[in-house]
C-alpha cells in the first residue's frame, strides 16, 4: 500500500461519509492541515462532528466549514474567534461540546492509545463534571473522561517520508501528533514530502504507523492570528 | 490613585521566584513579563506546546509557526523546547508549574474562579483555564476590581458558570491584594489612595483586613 498521495483532494477520496467524525490538528491557525480541510470542503460532506482545539476564524481554518454549514458539532475548548461560530451556536444551529483543554488533548491520546476512560481533576465542581462519573483517589476527586477516537484524522506536519514518519515545526505541533494517533485513517500534509530514509529516525515525532496517507501542501497561506512585534533593539 | 493594569502586573511580578516555572494568561497577566524582578530567572511556559517563552519578534524575526497560547507571534530562547498539548497539559496537570496568573471574570471568597462564560451570551470557551487551576500549584487572578457597570467582580458566591472551586490563592486588582486561604479572604495590600473602606464598598465578598494595613 503506497502511502502518499498526490494532492488533498484525491487523498480524500474513499473515506468521507456524511455525519462522521473527524479530527483537525491546529492551535488557532497554527499547524492545520491547510490542504485537508479546503478539500474537505469541497467534499461537501455533510452532518460532520469536527474534534479541534479551536474552529478557525470566520474565513479560514474550520470556519471555512461552518460558512458552508457542513459541520453539525464541534468538540473544542476554545472558539472566541470565530464570530460566525457564535452566532451559530447563540442560534442553536450548531452543537456544541466544550472541553478543557488539557482533558481534551489526554481523551484524544488516550483514544489513540486504546485507553477508554481516564480520571482527571479538571473540571470538578464545574459544568464539565455534571453527569460524569467521580470518585476520590488519595482525598481527591477526579472525574471520569472517555477517550476519544475519530473516523478521519487530518494533520499538518513541517517534514514526512514515504512511509509516513513525520516531525513537526515549533508550536505548529500542538493537537497534531494525538491526532495522528487517535483517527481509524490519519491523512497528514507536510511542507516537505521526502524519501524513505532522509528523516532521522532518533528525530521522528509520530512514527509511520499511525499515518495511512501522506501529501505535500501546496500553496500554504500559514495566517498569523495576532501578527505582534518589538522594535529592532527594544 | 488606584493601581494601573501595569501596576497590577508588576505587583503580581513580585510572586515570582527564581528557578520559577510560571503559565501566564492572556490580557494583563500576559504584562507580567515586562515586570519579572532582576535576579530572579523564571520559565515562560505556554501551552500551545512550549516552555521556554521569549519576547515578541522583530518583523523579520516573525514566524508563523511560532505563537503563544494568546495566538500572538513569539519568539524562542536557548532554553526553549517544543512538545505536544498532551505532553504541555501533562506539565500543567501533573503539578509541574509552580505558578498560574490569569484574568477572572468573578471570584467568591472561598477562591471559586468564573472566568470563561457568560451564559446565552458569551461562548468562547475554558481554553486551558481549567487544567490551569486544577493542576497548577498557586493561582493568582489579576483583574479590575469592578466590572463595567460598577458591579463586584469579587463576591461571596460566583453567579456565573464556575472554572475552579475553591481554586483561586490571591487576587491583585486595582484596589489592592486580596490573599484566600482556608481561613477565608484577608486584605493584605491596598493600593496607593485606596482607603479598606472604599474596598469594602466595592466588594460583596466578606474578607478581613489584614494587621498592618
Amino acid at each position: 500500500m503506497k502511502k502518499p498521495y498526490p494532492e488533498a483532494t484525491s487523498a480524500l477520496e474513499g473515506v468521507l461519509f456524511d455525519g462522521m467524525t473527524i479530527m483537525a490538528g491546529g492551535f488557532g491557525l497554527c499547524g492545520i492541515p491547510e490542504n485537508l480541510i479546503t478539500a474537505l470542503r469541497d467534499s461537501g460532506t455533510q452532518n460532520i462532528t469536527a474534534i479541534s482545539n479551536n474552529a478557525g476564524i470566520d474565513d479560514f481554518g474550520l470556519g471555512l466549514l461552518l460558512q458552508t454549514r457542513q459541520i453539525k458539532k464541534m468538540v473544542s475548548s476554545y472558539v472566541g474567534e470565530n464570530k460566525e461560530f457564535e452566532r451559530q451556536y447563540l442560534a442553536k444551529e450548531l452543537e456544541l461540546e466544550f472541553n478543557p483543554q488539557g482533558t481534551l488533548a489526554e481523551r484524544i491520546r488516550a483514544g489513540g492509545a486504546g485507553i477508554p476512560g481516564f480520571y482527571t481533576k479538571t473540571g470538578v465542581g464545574t459544568l464539565i463534571a455534571e453527569g460524569k462519573e467521580h470518585k476520590d483517589f488519595n482525598g481527591e476527586t477526579y472525574i471520569l473522561e472517555t477517550g476519544l477516537i475519530a473516523d478521519v484524522s487530518l494533520v499538518k506536519a513541517w517534514k514526512g517520508d514515504k512511509e509516513g514518519n513525520l516531525i513537526f515545526r515549533k508550536t505548529a505541533r500542538n493537537f497534531n501528533p494525538m491526532m495522528a494517533t487517535a483517527g481509524k485513517i490519519t491523512i497528514a500534509e507536510v511542507e516537505e514530502l521526502v524519501e524513505t530514509g532522509e528523516l532521522d529516525p532518533d528525530q521522528i515525532h509520530t512514527p509511520g504507523i499511525f499515518v495511512q496517507r501522506i501529501i505535500q501542501s501546496k500553496d500554504l497561506e500559514k495566517r498569523i492570528e495576532h501578527r505582534t512585534t518589538r522594535k529592532q533593539g527594544e | 490613585m488606584a493601581w494601573t493594569r501595569e501596576d497590577m502586573a508588576r505587583r503580581a511580578a513580585q510572586e515570582l521566584r527564581d528557578g520559577f516555572y510560571v503559565n501566564l494568561g492572556i490580557g494583563i497577566p500576559t504584562l507580567v513579563a515586562n515586570f519579572i524582578p532582576e535576579g530572579i530567572n523564571v520559565t515562560l511556559q505556554s501551552e500551545n506546546g512550549m516552555l521556554g517563552m521569549g519576547p515578541f519578534p522583530t518583523e523579520d524575526e516573525i514566524d508563523p509557526d511560532l505563537i503563544n497560547a494568546g495566538k500572538q507571534t513569539i519568539t524562542e530562547l536557548d532554553s526553549t523546547s517544543y512538545f505536544s498539548s498532551a505532553d504541555s497539559f501533562g506539565m500543567i496537570r501533573g503539578g509541574h508549574i509552580a505558578l498560574s496568573i490569569l484574568g477572572a471574570m468573578q471570584v467568591a471568597e472561598n477562591g471559586d474562579l468564573a472566568n470563561w462564560m457568560i451564559p446565552g451570551k458569551m461562548v468562547k470557551g475554558m481554553g486551558g483555564a481549567m487544567d490551569l487551576v486544577a493542576g497548577v500549584k498557586k493561582v493568582v487572578v489579576i483583574m479590575d476590581h469592578n466590572a463595567r457597570d460598577g458591579s463586584a467582580k469579587f463576591l461571596k458566591e460566583c453567579t456565573l458558570p464556575l472554572t475552579g472551586v475553591g481554586v483561586v490563592d490571591m487576587i491583585i486588582s486595582d484596589v489592592g491584594v486580596f490573599t484566600i486561604d482556608d481561613n477565608g479572604a484577608t486584605l493584605t495590600e491596598l493600593a496607593q489612595g485606596v482607603t479598606v473602606d472604599e474596598a469594602r464598598q466595592r466588594t460583596e465578598a466578606n474578607f478581613k483586613v489584614a494587621e498592618d494595613l
